[in-house]
């Protein structure tokens, strides 16, 4: 067996971060710029208020919502949003019969355009490996209760094909609008651990 | 390959814990790491697959003692080294020197990038064979063990589904990883009974995964 203390004594991943990065920047292979704006972009302009906009407009316009359940990708293009782990996009719909909740027990494959970077429970090896086996269980532990009668859905994205789910708009938001109801939706219903709730 | 990756079904690791206060990137080298990551694929002339094998090959140790984003600034340096962009040693060598020792860093090595090629940008890909499976149809994954890269979980094997949908074809993980060829392929949703993967006793549920198709046979 490997000797564990390779990791006790070696220098922290901070620290192993810059280095690599100074490593990189001194050879003119990477800038701090451009790395700095790739960060930027995943903090403030790629995450969950995209999957939000496009869960709003399916449950206010039917057109759409046909479009985007037959045609995830390109139904999410025409608001915007596309780009790396977004290559083929599916939307499954929750309903009173089934409910879809997304994991990747092999990495951590994810829908970034509409979802941005993956939350830390996502990538948990606790999520990774009990989602497929015990996901009443583990739903229920997260705070997601379900009946017995509705089939639960696991979806294990495992090539490249990723999965958005369509959460079930909640009773009492007849009077809200698109923008209202966006403002509803949460990453955590969108990857199918929780409901979304009128507020 | 069979490793700490594939974790699908495991047992042991409690309960999963969520925090809506968290921010995209709890600590600063996180966010460097998760770009440096990216980048690290076109600086070694490697690919997507590669990637996710240089993540798969850490030790366990280093896959889980920092994290998701101690793994990919472990890959990353992993990658470049084998493309001998980055001799091996030089991170720990200049982690060290900015730590306030002072340790002699490697010379650089010649670079090394896999040479192959490549069918386009991205993973899908058009190709005329005629799907093997239909939708509806009962299939069985096959008993692959590799000690290469695959996207078939060990928790299929053997395992007997049905064919929910043709996904669009995509080129094959296992063999681009190892910058092989990209031998694209039919795409298929299969779902399994919760029964039929964890025994008479399991929770109700379908599991629903992507495959491709030659990790399927007909039954």
């Amino acid at each position: 067996m490997a000797d564990p203390t390779h990791i006790k004594d070696r220098p922290s991943p901070a620290v192993r971060a810059e280095a690599l990065e100074s490593l990189l920047t001194e050879r003119g292979l990477v800038k701090s710029e451009v790395l700095d704006g790739f960060i930027n972009r995943f903090v403030n302009d790629v995450g969950p208020m995209n999957g939000a906009k496009v869960v709003a407009k399916a449950w206010t316009d039917p057109d759409y919502r046909e479009h985007l359940l037959a045609d995830g990708t390109g139904a999410i293009k025409e608001l915007g949003f596309a780009g790396p782990q977004g290559e083929h996009i599916v939307v499954v719909e929750n309903s009173d019969d089934v409910h879809n909740v997304v994991v990747c027990t092999l990495c951590s494959c994810y829908p970034w355009p509409v979802l941005g970077l993956p939350p830390e429970w996502y990538k948990d090896p606790a999520y990774r490996s009990r989602m497929v086996r015990e996901p009443r269980t583990l739903l229920s532990e997260m705070g997601l209760d379900l009946d017995d009668e509705v089939e639960v859905r696991v979806w294990d994205s495992s090539a490249e094909n990723r999965y958005l789910v369509l959460p079930q708009r909640p009773d009492g938001t007849d009077d809200l609008s698109e923008e209202e109801l966006a403002a509803l939706v949460t990453r955590d219903a969108m990857v199918g651990v929780a409901r979304v709730s009128a507020g | 390959m069979d490793g700490i990756h594939d974790m699908g079904g495991m047992q042991g690791w409690g309960t999963v814990a969520i925090d809506p206060d968290e921010p995209v990137f709890r600590e600063r080298w996180h966010g460097r790491a998760f770009a440096m990551g990216a980048m690290s694929m076109g600086l070694s002339g490697t690919n997507l697959d590669a990637f996710r094998h240089g993540l798969e090959r850490l030790h366990p140790y280093d896959y889980l003692a920092d994290g998701y984003y101690g793994r990919w600034l472990a890959c990353a340096e992993t990658l470049l080294v084998d493309s001998g962009v980055l001799a091996p040693g030089a991170v720990e060598a200049r982690a060290r020197n900015l730590s306030g020792e002072s340790v002699d860093e490697p010379a650089d090595v010649e670079e090394n990038k896999p040479v192959y090629e490549r069918g386009g940008a991205g993973s899908l890909r058009e190709i005329d064979d005629e799907p093997a499976f239909s939708v509806g149809d009962e299939v069985r994954a096959k008993d692959i063990r590799t000690g290469g890269h695959t996207r078939m979980p060990g928790y299929i094997r053997g395992r007997t589904g049905t064919v929910q949908a043709l996904r669009p074809a995509a080129l094959l993980p296992d063999t681009n990883a190892h910058f092989a060829g990209e031998n694209p392929q039919h795409v298929y949703t299969v779902e399994f009974d919760s029964t039929e993967l964890w025994g008479p006793d399991a929770e109700a549920a379908k599991l629903r995964i992507d495959l491709f198709e030659s990790y399927l046979e007909a039954i």
